[in-house]
């Protein structure tokens, strides 16, 4: 468990918080905005000043973020402030959802998501996801893990790629006898390693997890978070959690995020997680970690 | 409230209040029980009182023969092929069509006013009497179209008839496949007709089945439409095409209790056996069906 210090923060933040635009410059009279921060690593996600709004409501403003390539990045913060809605805006899932609107930009390698050339299946196909609530399809545990490669048009050997996601999300020595049952049939820490595994299966890059393990017991989410550690190496996996223990556990980069009394979601402080919960920058961020509201 | 004082014996036998409410919930469990028994005893007297009017006319020869004047020479042949040629077609019609329009509908029309009036246009289709389809039937399909009083001008305005409330029942049971399949799916990069084909479709198709049946029961019972498209006649003659004249079979019963005679009621009640049979049959081999995929 993380150690949160109570010490001031060192340096003054910078009144403008949320601002689009970030200064990361080197001179000392200016100082980088608590949200500005900026890994060090390749990008494999930067989220340039999005606007995000459900009919007329906005939800999010003006967040800028890079998510570093091949690392663990948590989104944290109180029920509503965004975090879910800004991971969905990451795979195009709130297309699906009538009447939103997104300005801004997401750039990946160069290509921004919400070009209006870019297809959304392209991006699914690139950047997957892990619900919340596990929500296998009522078919075999080998249909499950396969459907995602065959509906994208792979024609290899099912059997290999099964076994071999299957092992990627430690669930193979479990069910390897019984291919053919029902991935309903599992418990709920297998069904959310099961979703990983077809997750897996279509080789995307980057992983997006919401709250993956909001809905199972302390084992299988311990399962999990060592899970997310072995995947880190091949994959960029990006998370929203409730639970701050978990992410001080298993992110290496955490991103605080609050909504303002007008409604949207701010980005308030992002950094290296040690130091995000050692040493806050943010008032508000270390509020929200010793747990005085949230 | 529980009040136990030191040494006292605790009953839990039910008293009072505890007593009066139980009363109330088991006289209603008997009340529905009746209820939900009128439906039953009222079919099983239907049954038994029209197999003691035509048990005695059942025969090979009351399938094996056309109609005629004479009761005891009168029989279904005509009227059962009719019947068949207009189902087949009918359901041929009804099945894909019905479940395109509901998949289009739930999966991929937008969502805005006209898509509601559409909806809400089903809805109504929905109970409007048959003889009006018939009307239409009439004007559209055997005069403008002039295809006569014939087995496609029957079919198409059958299908008309139960187009609406196919639609519905295949809307409800795509609306019963939870978001989450959905989701899971195109979050893996599968498109909308890959999701709808391989998780909708396999979802829905239990509740699609049980709407299918209940369209075939009504279709196969529809005799006012039917008359007016003309189908109300003497045929002597095996269909061979589409657009043969033609009759069914709750018209042939229908013509039989119109007859003055009282032999011929004899027949009608043998051909209603006759039909509940083949009904019946229908829907006990769609429940196998409809089991198979759910259990899958």
């Amino acid at each position: 468990m993380a150690d949160i210090r109570t010490r001031a923060p060192e340096v003054a933040a910078d009144p403008s918080e949320g601002s689009s635009t970030p200064s990361p410059t080197t001179s000392s009279a200016t100082v980088v905005p608590a949200n500005a921060y900026q890994p060090p690593e390749d990008a494999a996600l930067t989220v340039r000043g999005l606007d995000f709004f459900y009919g007329k409501k906005q939800a999010l403003k003006g967040i800028d973020i890079k998510f570093p390539r091949q690392k663990i990045t948590a989104l944290i913060g109180p029920s509503g402030c965004g975090k879910s809605t800004l991971l969905r805006c990451l795979n195009r899932m709130n297309d699906l959802i009538d009447d939103t609107h997104v300005d801004g930009v997401i750039d990946y390698h160069g290509v921004n998501l919400y070009d209006s050339k870019v297809d959304p299946v392209e991006v699914r196909r690139r950047i997957g996801m892990v619900f919340q609530k596990p929500n296998p399809f009522p078919k075999s545990i080998y249909d499950n893990v396969l459907f995602g490669a065959k509906v994208n048009g792979f024609k290899g050997d099912g059997d290999e790629l099964v076994e071999r996601s299957l092992r990627q999300a430690a669930l193979w020595d479990e069910v390897k006898d019984d291919l053919k049952k029902s991935g309903l049939a599992l418990s709920g820490g297998q069904q959310q390693r099961l979703c990983i595994a077809r997750a897996l299966a279509v080789e995307p890059e980057i992983i997006l997890m919401d709250e993956p393990c909001s809905a199972l017991d302390p084992i299988a989410t311990l399962k999990i978070e060592e899970l997310m550690r072995e995947l880190k190496e091949q994959y960029t996996i990006i998370i929203v959690t409730h639970n701050m223990q978990q992410a001080a556990r298993v992110s290496d980069y955490t991103a605080f995020m609050l909504a303002g009394e007008a409604g949207y979601g701010e980005l308030v402080e992002y950094g290296p997680t040690d130091e995000m919960f050692t040493n806050p920058r943010e008032k508000r961020t270390e509020d929200y970690i010793t747990g005085r509201f949230g | 409230m529980a009040n136990a004082t030191m040494g006292a014996e605790i009953r839990l036998e039910a008293t009072g209040q505890v007593a009066r409410r139980q009363r109330a919930s088991r006289w209603s469990r008997w009340i529905l029980f009746g209820f939900a028994m009128i439906g039953v005893v009222a079919l099983f007297l239907l049954t038994v009182i029209t197999i003691m009017e035509g048990g005695s006319r059942l025969s090979w020869d009351l399938i094996q023969n056309y109609p005629s004047r004479f009761a005891e020479r009168a029989g279904l042949r005509s009227s059962l092929i009719g019947s068949a040629w207009v189902m087949s077609i009918t359901m041929g019609l009804v099945v894909p069509i019905a479940i395109g329009t509901a998949i289009w509908i739930e999966e991929f029309a937008p969502r805005n006013r006209l898509i509601d009036l559409i909806k809400l246009n089903l809805a109504n289709l929905a109970g409007v009497p048959s003889i009006i389809y018939g009307v239409l039937g009439l004007a559209v399909f055997v005069r403008f179209m002039s295809l006569g009083p014939s087995i496609i001008a029957g079919a198409l305005t059958l299908f008309l008839m139960i187009l609406p409330m196919t639609v519905i029942a295949s809307q409800e049971a795509i609306r019963q496949v939870p978001a989450s399949v959905r989701q899971g799916s195109l979050a893996l990069g599968a498109t909308k007709l890959q999701t709808v084909w391989h998780h909708v479709l396999p979802g829905a198709l239990p509740g699609m089945i049980t709407g299918v049946i209940l369209a075939v029961a009504r279709a196969a019972g529809e005799t006012a439409a039917l008359i007016m498209i003309g189908a109300f006649t003497f045929i002597s003659f095996d269909n061979s095409s589409i657009f043969d004249q033609f009759t069914t079979m709750p018209i042939q019963i229908y013509n039989w209790t119109t007859r003055p005679q009282q032999d011929f009621r004899a027949n009608a009640a043998a051909g209603i056996i006759v039909l509940m049979a083949i009904v019946l049959t229908f829907n006990l081999a769609a429940a196998v069906l409809r089991e198979r995929f759910r259990r899958n």
